[in-house]
Order: structure tokens, then sequence, then C-alpha cells
């Protein structure tokens, strides 16, 4: 059986998305800022995508700037809000300390610039209130960034609440919506948003192509320049089939949103409760206020890479927070700031659904998973001085 | 996957004298939990020759692939050629490791190195301590944590 249950890493492309973005590269090949019919002809097209997807976060259509994915948005709507807040002697900024490397490095190097950025505790279950989002804000505050569902665990922020915080106090809002955008139900009116990044291949459709909306009068730093596209904040030809296929894959996703999530969160669940039987193991991040997709765990005693290998071994595409996975000394800086000691971050699996995941799928991955985790136990010298009383269990 | 050669995973898919060892003459364990992997060697030694040798590992694909090779690479040979493994002949043995995963072909050079001064300080056999350097040349964790 091959089972792809990595769909926080990417997802497969649409079907109908596929099929319009190879239409419009051989049939829309002008230059959407040629004057020229083909040229305008493509112009038409953008302006048509633009308009669905404006229309699918309940915004206007020149709030939507098409960028190359979600990186490229954080980046900007940061950097945006920061060379604002400059100007008014504002250089103060709060977030989270598990938010996605494209906006804490982003805030890394502003801290460089002499910004001053607040991280906010995000607890054991992975969440943070409106309350300590007020409580973090001082007059010389620019920006709030907080996103709207986390990469690794899953947990969803009450984006609204925090929104109504931060318009009550006069400061600026960003959300990065790339794991909840196409899965939740997003609308920047209602949830108080100024900027939002989202990306396409999070939802069935292509990479390389993303979106920051931007509330109209904010004012955006371009980080590209050299052209007069996308109003003069994101210079370079359009990237016109991508940003196609991406309207079509957000409309799809969004069609019956609320039908496909419970589905979702009924196999998720199913997972969360096989995987729960497993000894010495815990979930990380809130049970409920969870993107539909996404079950995460902790096994103590075992490391994450090697349970990636044998599982792959077995057709399942996981995904881990181990050091050993990203290259790095350390595991990851998410189940770091959720309080999980570095032995036990090491042994983490990811995995995350769709709508194309099954119920038998979800009950081979419980089987496989049980398995290997049992067996790299039975080879791990930890584990036998745990089991022996050698050392105590940190997870019950 | 490609980030292994066919080796190492094999190594890793079929572990070779993989498990603990009852009564062993000596055991080297290194490593630390934080740094994500720990390695352990039990050895059997009669006559200055290593006649059966075990291991157990928490640690990557690479980690358990290092540790199968090594005990492949000193079993049945006398206890002065296991001391000159070195981690480059393991990583060698395995058609190479990827540069950040050559510190788990140190750590089964270390637990090897491990494994025979406790069985030389069990015995009460001297040795030259320089011999045992202590997670030197590895620079993966050490310190860090």
């Amino acid at each position: 059986m091959k089972i792809y249950a990595d769909h926080a890493a990417t997802t497969k492309i649409s079907e109908a998305a596929a099929a319009a973005m190879l239409y419009h590269m051989n049939e829309t090949y002008g230059n959407p800022s040629s004057l020229h019919t083909e040229g305008q002809r493509a112009a038409e097209v953008l302006a048509d995508a633009r308009g669905r997807i404006a229309r699918l976060l309940g915004a206007e259509p020149r709030e939507i700037i098409f960028t190359s994915g979600g990186s490229e948005a954080d980046n900007q709507a940061i950097l945006s809000a920061a060379r604002l807040g400059e100007r008014q002697g504002r250089k103060h900024i709060v977030s989270t300390a598990f938010e996605h490397h494209a906006v804490l490095h982003t805030l890394q190097a502003l801290e460089k610039q002499g910004f001053e950025v607040t991280l906010l505790d995000v607890h054991e279950n992975g969440l943070i209130t409106p309350e300590e989002v007020a409580a973090a804000i001082r007059p010389d505050t620019c920006l709030v960034t907080v996103m709207f569902a986390n990469n690794e665990i899953g947990t969803v922020q009450p984006i609204a609440e925090i929104g109504e915080v931060c318009r009550a106090r006069g400061v600026l809002f960003h959300t990065d919506a790339v794991q909840a955008a196409g899965h939740l139900p997003i609308d920047v009116i209602a949830q108080n948003v100024d900027l939002l990044s989202l990306s396409a291949h999070k939802f069935h459709g292509p990479r390389g192509v993303g979106v920051l909306y931007a509330k109209k009068n904010i004012p955006l730093t371009s980080l590209i320049e050299g052209g007069a596209q996308e109003r003069g904040r994101r210079a370079g030809t359009e990237n016109l089939p991508a940003i196609v296929g991406m309207a079509v894959a957000l409309e799809e996703a969004c069609t019956d949103l609320a039908g496909k999530r419970e589905r979702l969160t009924a196999l998720r669940d199913r997972l969360i409760r096989g995987l729960s039987a497993i000894p010495h193991s815990v979930l990380n991040g809130d049970p409920v206020r969870r993107l539909p997709g996404n079950v995460h765990f902790c096994f103590e005693g075992i490391e994450g890479e090697s349970l990636l290998l044998l599982l792959d071994d077995r057709g399942i595409a996981a995904s881990s927070g181990s050091a050993c996975t990203s290259g790095s000394l350390d595991p990851s800086h998410v189940l770091l700031a959720i309080g999980r000691p570095h032995e036990i971050a090491h042994g983490s699996l990811r995995l995350t659904l769709s709508d194309d995941n099954t119920e038998e799928e979800v009950d081979y991955l419980i089987a496989a998973v049980t398995d290997v985790v049992a067996y790299l136990r039975s080879i791990s010298p930890v584990w036998r001085e745990l089991v022996s009383g050698k050392q105590k269990f940190i997870l019950n | 996957m490609a980030l292994y050669s066919e080796k190492v995973m094999d190594h890793f898919r079929n572990p070779r004298n993989v498990g603990a060892m009852e009564n062993a003459d000596g055991v080297g364990q290194v490593g630390n939990a934080k740094c994500g992997d720990i390695m352990k060697i039990y050895l059997k030694i009669e006559e200055d020759v290593i006649t059966d040798v075990k291991f157990e590992t928490f640690g990557c694909g690479s980690a358990i692939a290092s540790s199968s090779m090594a005990t492949e690479l000193i079993k049945g040979k006398p206890i002065g050629e296991a001391m000159e493994l070195t981690n480059r002949a393991v990583a060698e043995a395995l058609d190479g490791l990827p540069p950040h995963k050559m510190h788990c072909s140190v750590l089964a050079e270390e637990a090897i190195k491990a494994a025979i001064k406790d069985y030389y300080d069990r015995r009460g056999i001297g040795y030259d301590t320089a011999q045992f350097h202590d997670c030197a040349s590895c620079g993966h964790c050490c310190g860090k944590h």
C-alpha cells in the first residue's frame, strides 16, 4: 500500500488545476503588461483569477498580491509593516515562539536593524490567547504576526479574537495562513486581518505561487524591483498559469469546506485514537483546536529519522521534527517551544492527511507505526534503560 | 531514498549483530539522547579475540547502519585490530555517509573503543589512556547540551 500522509509539506496537484494551467500555458501566452490583444487577453485572465481568489478570502481584488509563495508573502508582510512602523518611530513586533522560519528569520533580521521582538510562549497545548497578545502590545508596537495554524503540530489560533485586539490597539495584524488556506474558513474582514500569507501548493495547487493579502491603504515595501506589476508592489512578469492553477485549486478546496473538514476530522481522530494506544507516547498540540488533517506524536525511546525510513519502506510518506531530518543539531523549534525535551522531540512523527485518504489507510498507518515504534524500541539502548527502571520515563 | 547508499539502507533495514548480550566481557555506550543518538556495544572476548559482538542503537538510519557495519568489521578480530578501526573505515565500508552524518561513524568507533576500555578495566589490564580519547574528534554535540 502507498500512503501519502505528508500533506502539510506539499499536496498533489488537483486535476482541474493542472488542466487549467496546461491550457493557459498553451493558449494565454501573452504578457499581461502588453498592449496587444494577446497581452490584454492574459491581463483579463489574471484579473479574473485575482477576483476569484479575493472573493474566497473576503477581500477586494486590489488587496491581492501574487508572490512566489508563502515565504515571500511572509517576508513582504513583515518588512512592510516594519518599514511603516519605523517611519512612525514604532519598532516593536509581537509574534510567537513557534512561527515558521519565514517569519522567525525575518524577525531576526529586523532585530539586527534595531527592532525589538516579543515572542509569546505558546504553552504545552500550542495555543496563545488574545489576552496574552493584548498584554504584549506596547505603544511602540507596529505589528503582531501570529500564524493561523501551525505547520508542525497543527494548532489553530483564535485569529479573529487576536485580530480584534490588534484593531482596538491600532496595531497591524499579519497571519501566516499557509497551513489554513483551503482547509479552514478565511474571511479577512470578519477575522480582523490586515495582512495574510498563503501558498498554493498546500491546497492542491501548484508550487512557486502564493498570495499576500494586504488591506487597502497599507503601503507595501517591494522586495523585487523592476516593473509595475502588482501595482508596483511586486515586479516581474506574472506567473499566469500558476496563478490560474492556484485560483482553481482554492475554489475547489473551499467548495464544501465544512463537509470536507468533518470527514477529515473523523479520520484524524481515528488516527489519533489508534496511535494513543502506543505506550509512552504523546499527542502534540491541542486535541480539538487543530487542523482537520494534522496528527503529531512523540514516542519515547526512539529517533524520528529511522522511524520515517522504515515507514517509507512500508509505502508511507510522513515527516518528523527530529534533528536528523532537519540537518541541524537541534530538534524542531516548535516541539521545543511547547516544552518537549530534546530526547522526546527527537522521536516525533507528523502525519498529515487530506480528503483523499481513507479509513483503510488510517488503519494501515496505525498498524505500521505501532509495529515500527515497537521494533525501534527493541533495538534502542534508551528504551532498555527505561523499561529496566534505570532511567525514568518522561512520557507516561 | 537517495540520501543513503544502498549499503547503508541494507544495514539499516537488516542490522547485523543487533540486540543485547548476557554476560558480556566489555560494554561501551556513547552518545547522548539529547543529541538524538546513543550507541551501545557488547563484546565477548576470548584470548584477546572478539568472538562475539552485539549492538543497540537509538538514532537515525545512518547511526543504526554504522553500528551494524562496525560490529561486522570487528567480529572475530583480535582486540588490537578492533582498536585500529577508524570511523572513516566504517563510513567507507558503507559506501560513504552524507557529510552531516559522519558523526554516526565516529560514534561507532568510539562505542567499540569504550567497550574495549571497559573490558580492560574489568580485567585490570593496563593500557595507554591516550588510546581512548573521549568523544573528541566528532564535534557533533559534545558540550552543546
